[in-house]
């Protein structure tokens, strides 16, 4: 008797999956195990496992389509037998979870189609022929090549194309619903060319879900500023002992280690804020699972650190940087990228002063992290010195944190920041 | 400046090199009495004697082989094939004797041969007498290889051969010999590995040597005048030494590529050009490189056929279209 097999819910946010491509093909037997496909969902791409041994008899969804949860994409059963029709309407979703759905952080960008990055893909996935000549023009333009009309043999996109679309005041991408019809402006040049670019997964679901977050939750902001040269001189003296060490210990500990350390231990101390508003209650969490911001060439991931509060500093820098080194690799799994308690984002490094990101739900509160920069600053004996100062930002949930609450924390944080020993008790 | 015809610029390039240096000797069948089978060598043996211009008997491997000793021993011999397509019996001598002898004797030994003489089709005189080996020929480490296309050409080409020290095999073209064109009168050179840009353009680069130059030359008048399209021509002059940075400069300014040739596709000169435009030039191109070789089967006999089978004005103007698309 012939199996469907549908269309699988791969994570709790999944409503709709691509099948981004088939390793098996009709009549091709398969066993218990084998990975017939990818499956492309709002976060990553998975491989479908087969569950049912037998011949592949049909194949519903062809590669590159894109279906609901449910949907049927392909039956087994034993070779020779008909294929099933697949008339029945997909099954709804299951329902959501009990009160508080899963903090999924934002989705990695899923791997661009056949593993390469290189060649422009037009809108439907497929490989675009562009002229090596003209993939250097449009890349030095930065144009999307592959969302041109080529008018080369075979459709390939050649120089011409290239040069008409750089120099075109209007919008000339074919794949665009909108076709805004912009007046070019006086000098016939803007700061870059006119384009619609087609909006992928990350962005759309980056999108949805800080839109929920900003719409849903009563955000209020508090500041502190940070001493921070004890915590650069602990920095320094512990990363040269570790580098000394060598061998296994040879972990260089950034900034940010320490804020995800410090962040762990003042949540310890100030409890309520590692919550999250479930409508009728608040839920606390027992472990602090700290997710931290990666920036990616055209977005964000936010990969998380379990059971921070048992890590040790050393413990969470290496998982950091492995989680960081999986993010810029599109390798991190969704449970990765899910569950977090409290989320710590830092641009520090491009130079920010301070700043106030948008909560990460169902987490209620979010820690914003800038540079550390020299300013004058009034010491303990009424002077003026140099001062290295870190501003830091805490959004907060309302319904979850008050006042006095992220405060409180702040001041715990800072304590620790500029305390740095005090992390040891 | 003196016009003169191809056939004339070979005779004066011979006549001066034996003019410069008595070492030079002319050999081959019916060079002397006869004045060349087509007469390039005409009075030759007049002014010179019977001991600088030497008939030799109808036995290629014989006389190549004698020309390949005299030259191992400081004569430096001209020897003329009447046609290429002979050289196939003479074929252990030229490549392995000649080709072989300086890096066999560790620089000791050097063959400072030249051999010339027509390799073309296009004369109705079918298969076995219709050759073009300058890609085989060229194929060959130790040898160079060099098709004049113009009289200017083939004067300064053979001095520039006769006057290397290694053996340099030049393919001329019966067809050619009577195309006129502006030949100093004094000494000079063409250098070997030296390429020409025979017409600059901008839209399109034609890459083609011997006769298919000449053939690229009508067709890029007829592109520019009935297409508004800028060909450059790009004549490689030398096949081995072959000068890659011409045919990359011209490449890189028009971004598309069509190579012209009457030798026959497989394993063809332009083969080779090819592998190198898409290896050092691979970004630079906007479209794929075409190419227009003689059709690939043993030279026709059918005269009507034959002229279908080189690369003609037509067939280049349509590929460079192609190419253009």
């Amino acid at each position: 008797m012939a199996e469907i097999i549908d269309m699988p819910k791969l994570s709790d946010t999944m409503s709709v999956g691509t099948l981004v491509k088939w390793n098996v093909k009709e009549g091709q037997a398969v066993a218990f195990g084998d990975i017939l496909g990818e499956v492309e969902t709002d976060k990553a791409t998975m491989e479908l496992s087969c569950t049912v041994p037998g011949t592949i008899l049909k194949i519903y969804a062809p590669a590159g389509s894109q279906l609901p949860v449910g949907a049927p994409i392909c039956a087994i059963g034993k070779k020779g037998e008909a294929a099933p029709a697949p008339g029945q309407a997909a099954p709804a979703p299951k329902a959501a979870a009990p009160a508080i759905p899963e903090s999924t952080g934002i989705p990695c960008l899923p791997p661009a189609p056949a593993a390469s990055a290189a060649p422009a893909t037009q809108s439907d996935g497929s490989r675009a022929k562009v002229s090596p000549y003209a993939k250097r023009m449009a890349e030095k333009a930065a144009i999307n090549a592959g969302a041109l009309a080529g008018s080369g043999p075979g459709g390939r996109v050649v120089a011409r194309d290239v040069t008409a679309a750089a120099s075109a005041p209007a919008t000339t991408a074919p794949t665009g619903p909108l076709n805004v019809a912009v007046a070019p402006p006086a000098d016939g040049k803007g700061i870059q060319p006119d384009a619609d670019v087609p909006v992928g997964g990350m962005r759309q679901t980056i999108a949805r879900r800080l839109l929920e977050s900003k719409i849903t939750v009563p955000h209020f902001y508090l500041e502190v500023e940070v001493d921070a040269a004890p915590l650069m001189a602990m920095r320094e003296s512990l990363n040269k002992r570790l580098a000394e060490a060598g061998g296994a210990e040879a972990v260089k500990l950034s900034v940010n280690d320490f804020i995800l350390k410090a962040s762990a231990e003042a949540l310890r101390r100030v409890p309520a804020v590692n919550a999250s508003w479930a409508g009728t209650s608040i839920r606390q969490h027992s472990a602090v699972h700290l997710s931290f911001g990666v920036a990616l060439e055209d977005g964000l991931v936010t990969p998380v650190i379990r059971d921070a509060h048992a890590k040790t500093l050393k413990d969470i820098a290496v998982e950091a940087k492995s989680l960081i080194g999986k993010a810029r690799s599109k390798k991190l799994s969704p449970a990765e990228m899910s569950g977090s308690t409290f989320t710590v984002t830092n641009l520090g490094m491009f130079g920010v002063t301070g700043f106030f990101g948008i909560i990460n739900v169902p987490n209620a509160a979010i820690l914003s992290v800038g540079a550390t920069i020299k300013k004058p600053v009034v010491d303990a004996h009424d002077r003026l010195v140099v001062g290295h100062r870190m501003v830091i930002g805490l959004s907060g949930d309302h319904r979850v944190v008050d006042g006095a609450n992220g405060a409180q924390f702040l001041q715990a944080l800072k304590q620790l920041l500029e305390e740095p020993a005090l992390m040891l008790i | 400046m003196p016009v003169i015809s191809y056939r004339e610029a070979l005779r004066a390039a011979m006549r001066e090199e034996l003019k410069r240096d008595e070492k030079v000797v002319i050999m081959g069948e019916e060079v002397a009495q006869f004045n060349g089978a087509y007469k390039v060598t005409e009075g030759l043996l007049k002014e010179f004697g019977p001991k600088r211009v030497v008939d030799t008997p109808i036995s290629e491997a014989g006389f190549i082989g004698l020309g390949i000793g005299a030259s191992m021993l400081g004569i430096r011999p001209v020897m003329e094939l009447m046609f290429w397509s002979f050289s196939y019996v003479a074929f252990d001598q030229i490549v392995n004797n000649a080709g072989n002898i300086r890096y066999m004797s560790g620089g000791l030994i050097n063959c400072p041969i030249v051999i010339r003489g027509p390799a073309n089709g296009g004369t109705n005189v079918g298969a076995t007498h219709s050759h073009t080996p300058e890609a085989i020929l060229a194929s060959h480490p130790g040898i160079k290889v060099v098709c004049p296309a113009t009289p200017y050409d083939a004067k300064g080409l053979l001095k520039a051969a006769i006057r290397d020290n290694d053996p340099v095999y030049v393919m001329e073209n019966t067809i050619l010999y009577n195309d006129k064109g502006e030949v100093p009168d004094e000494d000079y050179i063409v250098p070997l590995g030296v390429a020409d840009v025979k017409r600059v353009g901008t839209d399109l680069t034609i890459v083609a040597h011997g006769r298919a130059v000449i053939t690229s030359l009508k067709a890029a008048e007829i592109l520019e005048q009935e297409h508004g399209v800028s060909v450059e021509v790009v004549d490689l002059r030398s096949i081995r030494p072959l000068d890659e940075e011409t045919i990359l400069a011209s490449v890189r300014k028009t971004h598309r590529a069509l190579l012209v040739e009457e030798n026959k596709p497989f394993c063809g000169v332009d083969a080779q050009v090819a592998y190198l435009i898409q290896s050092k030039a691979f970004d630079e191109l906007d479209a794929p490189i075409h190419r227009v070789s003689s059709i690939d089967a043993p030279q026709i006999y059918c005269k009507r056929l034959e002229d279908q089978q080189l690369p003609d004005v037509n067939r280049v103007v349509r590929e460079a279209l192609k190419v253009l698309a």
